[in-house]
């Protein structure tokens, strides 16, 4: 489909990991699994007379994001109330920021996999904070309401419609979710719902600048329903227009049963929010030298840390990605690094990104979780790249290092995995081998060179593995050599 | 102004009240009074002045992220006309998250 | 002794430190007296026996367990609370019939501090609904009636603190103040009201009307009785944003040198339709002050005749968000089919009177899209100009006085189905609350039909001790408020 570009702009919502909620005490509860209003006071449950205070950690955790994300930081914003009415809303408003958000205009690179690395960038419009809404249970006459969520510190992260297709979209809403992770302010649990996506989607002729009428695709709960509903959407809309119809502007929903959008706006009303200044809330000053704290204890951002591991370490773009994806993955590596003393870094992420990660996903385990500590992987790489023991037998050391702990070192002896390096015991099997197998060797002299590989794995059936193959084919090359000779020698005679 | 029934009866519905047809009758009449004499406002001239939110000029305090202990749930659902399986029942809601 | 009931709050305390009495007399005296004659006035929502003489005998221990010891100034002494602020456990109904049954889990700040200083509450007192009226004639539990003339209204919204403390059914009332709820009912029934600083008072636990424009303020006998209160509930809190940090001053009342004090007299405050008498009286109190030595400044408060529009789209645009959650879903009774949305409309429908439902209207309409500028925008905006008059009066005087309320009492009814003429009642009040400054009203004086006469002092933001010191000097002078109503 070449004949429209499609225009994406996306609203993240993300939950902040502060211990209390937005403005009041509660603790934050995993509200999947907690009691339902356990966690709950009279603030949270919007019961009369009762009053908001911030929390400084919210406001900490959005301006680590904001930062990450390029934004300017307003030196004072406005929180606002939004007023409408929902059962699981229990001011009948919510405390948000409309006019004056605490940030603005920034960016994120996001990969773009049809280029090489970190090539699309996307424009921020705005990052403000908010309370989240309490929870609705549907039962078949009734719904029941539970306010554990109601009140939790919510970010709300509005790009610029910068995004041109469903991947894209994807792609950026990945990268938020590990930036998220990375600032330690968000679990990236979606199944949780700790992040929750709105897309916004139109088309415009291939090539023009001027912009179709979009829909609005709200509650997207995944990273899969988000781009089946873009795509979705955009096919919808496509249709509608190669036949001359138009786009209704609109408010959807996404069915995930049916797997299509359907209209979501009730018939009788458009939404009238009447925002207007909180007026329990004086404006939010935001200190300088707070905002220049923060900024100087901001971790290695993802982008930039994959950009380093390329060039410091020699990764291609993928395996740095793999390995940066995640915090402590990159944290992982890079004390692999450390404790090598000169393994090569490539050799270790392959390691680490093929079988150490095949363990821990098989296990269901995380990276900080793991037997295997970043000091006992690089050790068992530089076992392997020594050649004290084979490749083989590394995946076998790695499996018990991955079940019990321990040294890769104390492995390989208590296993008796070390591999037979003495050149005068290696030379001393190759010439049993030969003896005890007359024919072969004369049919190899007779000129079949292809039995070489022949005494090659009787020499290694000999030494339960544990030879090291390429001295083995130095002494066998050596002695055919010499037989060779020898019969040379004799027939010249 | 003079707000048209029309106009009461969108109002009431964005604020959420069933009003009686007496009632709609009347709160057009009165609430066009209050806002015809709200109207002398708009002679003033404020293009120079700023809005006025709060009296206060000071910042919203911040509070450290501490945990407080929230009330049992018990007296949560105290008050609650229907409560049920420790939430707040209400009838089947059907419309769609706003 | 005189009938307990007649000694003012200090006398009162006075009497527990010599152990002329106990608080629990005094308890039973005020219960009493509310059983005598609260069905005649009926300014009480609620009255709460068993905790009043529980809180009575936990004084009368102290008093025996810590002789000699500087008690608090409450301490024993029996209180009545305007209903919209939230005492723990007792029904809290705001006037209001959504709030039927409702007993808050928790004490409004104000409250938990007297009550730790010892004080005895003796019920909650009728308001109009949510606070939104001038007579209480809008309580969905039936109207309060004026001490003085009971076919008269006693002023509101506070017009059951107000006619509490007028009748002596309690020493002192907490009352609520968004556009002039303590002061002019204070006039109405010839007590003395304070409505303290926006700020001052935490307002966790006051169930919100206006929220920029609501403070906790206080009803007494007189000046001198209501200087424990405000020094009690005064200060920061850090439950409420909005809850200043600056300290509490120290009320004086020593019989304050009025030489050096400068009272402004604003001329907008004297207009027509301003009832002769109270001008007479007013401008013969200010006489008073003028012969004890203070200056008097003509002055003027240009912006005066706005405050009336402004005031009435702003505190309904608020009320509008804050009464939002009065849905029946976690509190309050709910009404309807059994239905969603039914039940929102239909409980808020029935369940609001007719005042609520038409400031709820009003504040919805001035916030809606399309007419946000026009009305609450621009409201705001000639906010700043009304305070701004008072910052630029402020740099010439200390003090401003004028009339609290146009007239005296008015009769139960009299406003009948004319929403803005009641508004136009509140002319002389609500600039105070849209500036956020204190005002203190005080009687000086009666009407030919014996009705109290109240003026209003008005000080800069947080400076509540100038306000006392000055009105104590005119009460130790006068005696206007040591008469009472025969009931
Ligand atoms: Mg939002
Ligand atoms: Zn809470």
């Amino acid at each position: 489909m070449t004949d429209f570009d499609p225009v994406i702009g996306l609203e993240v919502h993300a939950e902040l990991l502060t211990r209390s909620k937005m403005f009041c005490g509660c603790a934050v509860v995993d509200s999947t699994a907690a009691e339902p209003n356990s966690s709950v006071c009279e603030i949270c449950s919007g019961m009369p007379g009762s009053l908001p205070v911030i929390n400084q950690r919210a406001v900490e955790y959005a301006l680590r994001v904001a930062l990450a994300l390029n934004c300017s930081i307003a030196e004072t914003s406005v929180f606002a109330r939004k007023n409408y009415f929902y059962p699981d809303l229990p001011k009948g408003f919510q405390i948000t920021q409309y006019e004056f958000p605490l940030a603005t205009d920034g960016w994120i690179e996001i990969d773009d996999p049809s280029a090489p690395v970190s090539s699309k960038r996307v424009r921020i419009r705005r990052v403000h904070l908010e309370e989240d809404t309490g929870k609705l249970v549907h039962r078949e006459r009734h719904s029941l309401v539970d306010y554990n969520r109601s009140g939790v510190p919510l970010l709300e992260i509005v790009s610029e419609p910068d995004l041109g297709s469903a991947d894209q979209a994807r792609l950026y809403s990945l990268s938020l979710r590990s930036l998220l992770r990375y600032l330690e302010v968000n679990s990236g649990d979606l199944e949780k719902g700790v992040m929750r996506f709105e897309a916004n989607v139109s088309l415009r002729p291939a090539g023009s600048v001027e912009l179709g009428t979009r829909t609005e695709i709200k509650n997207l709960n995944s990273f899969r329903a988000l781009s089946r509903s873009i795509e979705y959407e955009i096919d919808r809309q496509a249709t509608l227009l190669r036949s001359g119809k138009p786009v209704a502007q609109d408010t959807l929903g996404w069915n995930e049963e049916q797997q299509i959008t359907v209209s979501q706006r009730s018939k009788e009303e458009a939404h009238d929010y009447r925002y207007f200044p909180e007026p329990d809330l004086p404006p939010l000053h935001i200190d300088e030298t707070w905002v220049e704290q923060i900024r100087a204890d901001l971790p290695e951002l993802p982008a930039v840390k994959r950009a380093r591991f390329m060039s410091e370490y020699g990764l291609n773009a993928y395996a740095a990605g793999v390995l940066t994806a995640e915090r402590s993955t990159a944290a992982f590596y890079e004390a692999a690094i450390e404790s090598s003393q000169g393994t090569s870094p490539v050799k270790i992420a392959n390691w680490l990104s093929g079988d150490l990660f095949g363990l821990l996903n098989e296990a269901g385990v995380e990276i900080d979780q793991s037997k295997v500590t970043s000091e006992a992987l690089a050790g068992l790489v530089a076992l392997v790249e020594t050649g004290q023991i084979s490749a083989a037998s590394g995946k076998a050391v790695l499996d018990v290092l991955f079940a019990e702990g321990g040294s890769p070192e104390s492995v390989v002896e208590k296993e008796g995995l070390a591999q037979v390096q003495d050149q005068a015991a290696i030379r001393l099997i190759v010439e049993q081998v030969l003896s005890n197998n007359p024919d072969q060797v004369s049919e190899y002299l007779a000129g079949k060179p292809a039995l070489s590989e022949w005494f090659v794995g009787q020499i290694m059936r000999e030494t339960r593995g544990k030879a090291d193959p390429a001295r083995v084919r130095t002494e066998l090359d050596a002695a055919l050599l010499a037989l060779n000779d020898q019969e040379q020698s004799q027939s010249g005679r | 102004m003079a707000l048209t029934h029309e106009e009461v009866r969108a109002i009431a519905h964005l604020a959420r009240l069933q009003l009686t047809d007496e009632e709609v009758e009347r709160f057009a009449g009165q609430l066009s009074d209050v806002l015809d004499y709200a109207a002398r406002l708009n002679e003033v001239d404020t293009s120079e002045i700023s809005p006025t939110a709060s009296v206060l000029p000071m910042n919203a305090p911040l509070r450290p992220d501490e945990v407080r202990p929230c009330p049992p749930r018990d007296q949560l659902l105290a008050n609650a006309p229907d409560p049920a399986g420790g939430m707040f029942r209400v009838p089947r809601v059907l419309e769609l998250e706003p | 002794m005189a009938e307990l009931t007649d000694l003012s709050m200090l006398e009162a305390a006075s009497a527990l430190r010599a152990g002329d009495v106990s608080s629990t007399e005094l308890t039973r005296a005020c219960l009493d007296r509310i059983r005598a004659i609260d069905g005649d006035v009926h300014a009480f929502l609620t009255v709460t026996d068993d905790l009043a003489l529980a809180q009575a005998e936990a004084a009368d221990r102290k008093f025996k367990t810590r002789p000699g010891e500087e008690l608090p100034l409450v301490l024993g002494i029996p209180i009545a609370v305007k209903d919209v602020l939230c005492v723990e456990g007792v029904p809290t109904t705001c006037g209001s019939r959504i709030l039927e049954g409702y007993r808050p889990p928790y004490s409004a700040t104000s409250v938990t501090r007297l009550v730790e200083a010892g004080a005895v509450i003796l019920g909650k007192a009728n308001t109009d609904e949510f606070a939104m009226g001038s007579s209480t004639e809008n309580s969905a539990y039936g109207v309060s009636h004026n001490p003085w003339n009971l076919d008269r209204v006693p002023g509101g919204s506070s017009g059951g603190p107000a006619a509490a403390v007028a009748a002596r059914m309690c020493f002192a009332a907490l009352g609520t103040d968004t556009g002039g709820s303590v002061r002019q009912p204070a006039a109405f029934c010839g007590v003395s009201g304070l409505k303290t600083s926006y700020g001052r008072i935490s307002r966790y636990g006051l169930i919100a009307y206006g929220s920029s424009l609501d403070t906790v303020g206080a009803l007494a006998r007189n000046i001198a009785d209501l200087a424990p209160i405000f020094s009690l509930m005064a200060g920061h809190d850090p439950l409420d944003s909005t809850s200043v940090t600056d300290p509490v001053p120290e009320i004086r009342l020593n019989g304050a040198d009025l030489r050096e004090l400068r009272i402004g007299v604003p001329k907008e405050y004297f207009i027509e339709g301003l009832q002769p008498e109270v001008e007479t009286a007013v401008r013969e109190a200010i006489d008073a002050f003028r012969g004890m030595g203070a200056e008097i400044r003509e002055i003027s408060l240009p912006h005066t005749d706005l405050a009336v529009p402004v005031y009435y789209l702003i505190a309904p645009a608020e009320a509008s968000a804050n009464l939002a959650r009065y849905d029946g879903v976690r509190y309050g009774p709910r009404r309807g089919p059994g239905k969603y949305p039914d039940d929102y409309f239909v409980t808020r429908g029935e369940l609001f009177g007719d005042e609520v439902k038409r400031r709820i209207m009003l504040g919805t309409y001035a916030l809606s899209a399309g007419y946000y500028d026009a009305y609450y925008g621009q409201a705001q905006k000639v906010r700043t100009l009304i305070k701004q008059d008072f910052d630029a009066a402020f740099k010439d005087v200390d003090l401003i006085a004028c009339p609290v309320a146009p007239t005296t009492a008015f009769g139960i009814g009299a406003h009948g189905d004319d929403p803005l003429s009641m508004y136009l009642e509140d002319v002389f009040t609500l600039p105070a609350n849209l500036a956020g400054i204190p005002g203190l009203s005080f009687p000086v004086g009666f009407d030919s039909d014996g009705l109290p006469i109240g003026m209003q002092f008005m000080a800069p933001h947080l400076k509540e001790a100038q306000l006392f010191s000055a009105a104590h000097t005119y009460q130790s002078a006068t005696s206007w408020h040591t008469s009472w109503p025969e009931l």
